[in-house]
């Protein structure tokens, strides 16, 4: 037995310290490799150019504006449905065996194989509610897919909020609802806008929900309404990466970089919001 | 004097526990009611009664009848937002929002609408110069409330109460987070409220009861042991019971 603290104290802080460089090097590296090899492939033409050449040459801009669509489309079917019950099931559900039946159900959805969401969309979307193959159909897909992530952050950043909050405004003879609105919200909105980051994350790059519902193999041309098909870029780039032969590598690491661009820049968006309302707040 | 809050035979369950048991109290206005007891003995409770905070607990019954200045406030068409404008509450611990020294006093007036914006400041002040906290605090209104002392929190807390005129205010152990000095200058804004308000406050202090109160309360076991002025009750006790917890025999 080592009995010398300051020696455990060392060891404890090498272990921590060595799991966190052991999580942060790979994901340097992928980010690094990424860039490294997609770089070159960036540069206007391929931003905003059709595919050329059966997609060996000219640009993403189809699958680009797709992903963007169904990133927007999937947000809207999925944050008010999403907040709202996770508003629902935290603050008005009663706590019983049903409720948390379904709480329990909810967190389960989160960890269902996204291949199994493309297929229901598929059965329900696609097939039985006659949308096609479409941004709707897509999006719709996503949006279930999502539905969990954002239910969950959404009541995890509810019950972060102190109960004494509710009890005061409740006793200033404000009601439950606008408790909820004026107190309860304002103070969660950072969680749930986290919960909304990870949703466009997981919407943007998954690729087994659309393959059935809304993705296009080739399709050098722009949507004209939501039930059009549109290319999208985790599709496309497993496509490229996979269906067609020799194409560019470049061209196959630039998808990627663009991919990983657009999901960034949307978080950005989300994580400067979510600032904004913490600085309101004073802690 | 005018009652201005009267139960009869008011029993109070949660689950299976009887919390209360039979119940008869007549606060008057303009006087400050302490209810005093052990731990446990239903004090807290009681007064959440007053403005049926215990709703918010799952599993608890009320049984018997709450007057609130001559209304019987257990009905089904009581209207809660009404009854706690009208009977405000100071809890245990400071508990102003995380928003600035103005957002907090101005909180109840944006949501209820009483005022428009030209009437913040005025509302402010008043507000602030009813707690003693004015002075202090002027140059102060937009900082974070959360960075005052506990007393001031405190002053503020009750500060936030006075812009939806409440007539009724309960105090729930209002200075069991404060130090002695923050203690007795919160006991002396109790008696300037007492002009305009009826106070109600929980205390397990019995020198505080003493000092700050005319009338006393003793609960024990969720019975109300015996009420009356708090001079009479401190010198010559009715009951065993209360003569045991006043000399420090057990509580």
């Amino acid at each position: 037995m080592i009995k010398n603290p300051y020696l455990k104290e060392k060891i404890a802080f090498t272990l921590l310290f060595g799991a966190t460089v052991l999580v942060v090097l790979p994901v340097i590296f992928v980010l690094f490799y990424i860039v490294k090899q997609g770089w070159p492939a960036i540069n206007w033409e391929f931003l905003t150019q059709m595919p050329q050449k059966g997609m060996r040459a000219g640009g993403i801009f189809p699958a680009i504006i797709g992903t963007l669509y169904l990133v927007l489309g999937t947000l809207l079917f999925a944050l008010p449905l999403g907040v709202l019950s996770g508003v629902y099931l935290t603050e008005y559900a009663r706590d019983n065996g049903l409720t948390r039946l379904v709480k329990l159900a909810i967190i389960n959805l989160a960890g269902v194989p996204s291949v199994v969401y493309g297929l229901f969309g598929l059965g329900i979307f696609v097939v039985f509610l006659k949308f096609g193959a479409s941004i709707l159909a897509g999006s719709l897909t996503l949006a279930i897919m999502v539905l969990p992530i954002i239910i969950t952050t959404t009541r995890e950043a509810l019950d972060s909020v102190p109960q004494s909050f509710r009890q005061v405004s409740l006793s200033l003879g404000v009601s439950k609802w606008q408790t909820i609105r004026h107190v309860v919200l304002p103070h969660a909105m950072p969680g749930i806008l986290t919960g909304m980051i990870l949703a466009v994350s997981r919407a943007a790059g998954e690729t087994a929900p659309i393959l059935f519902t809304v993705a296009a193999f080739y399709l050098p041309r722009l949507p004209k309404s939501v039930f059009d098909q549109v290319m999208a870029l985790p599709y496309h780039l497993y496509v490229i990466s996979t269906q067609v032969p020799h194409v560019k590598l470049e061209i196959r690491y630039g998808t990627a970089l663009v991919l990983l661009i657009i999901v960034l820049s949307l978080n950005l968006v989300a994580i400067i919001v979510r600032a904004q309302f913490r600085k309101k707040k004073k802690w | 004097m005018h009652t201005m809050i009267e139960t009869h035979q008011l029993n109070f369950f949660y689950g299976s526990f009887h919390g209360l048991i039979d119940i008869n109290l007549a606060v008057a206005q303009y006087q400050i009611t302490a209810l005093i007891g052990p731990s446990g003995c239903g004090k807290s409770t009681l007064l959440r009664t007053f403005n049926r905070m215990n709703d918010l607990i799952e599993n608890v019954r009320v049984t018997g009848r709450v007057f609130i200045d001559g209304v019987d406030i257990y009905t089904p068409q009581t209207d809660l937002v009404n009854l706690r404008k009208k009977v405000g509450m100071v809890f245990q611990r400071p508990n102003p929002f995380a928003l600035s020294v103005a957002e907090n006093i101005l909180f109840s007036v944006k949501i209820h609408k009483t005022a428009p914006a030209s009437q913040y400041e005025a509302i402010l002040e008043e507000s602030l110069r009813a707690v003693d906290l004015w002075e202090a605090l002027k140059d102060k209104l937009h900082r974070s409330a959360l960075q005052l002392s506990l007393e001031q929190q405190q002053r503020l807390c009750i500060a936030r109460l006075l812009p939806v005129k409440p007539d009724i205010l309960l105090m729930d152990e209002p200075c069991s987070a404060l130090d002695p000095m923050s203690t007795a200058h919160i006991e002396e804004l109790m008696r300037m409220l007492k002009v305009n308000y009826t106070i109600l406050i929980v205390t397990h202090n019995m020198q505080q009861a003493a000092r700050v109160s005319d009338f006393a309360a003793f609960l024990y076991l969720g019975e109300l042991i015996e009420f009356g002025s708090t001079e009479k009750m401190f010198t010559v006790p009715k009951d065993r019971r209360t003569e045991e917890y006043l000399t420090g025999k057990f509580g």
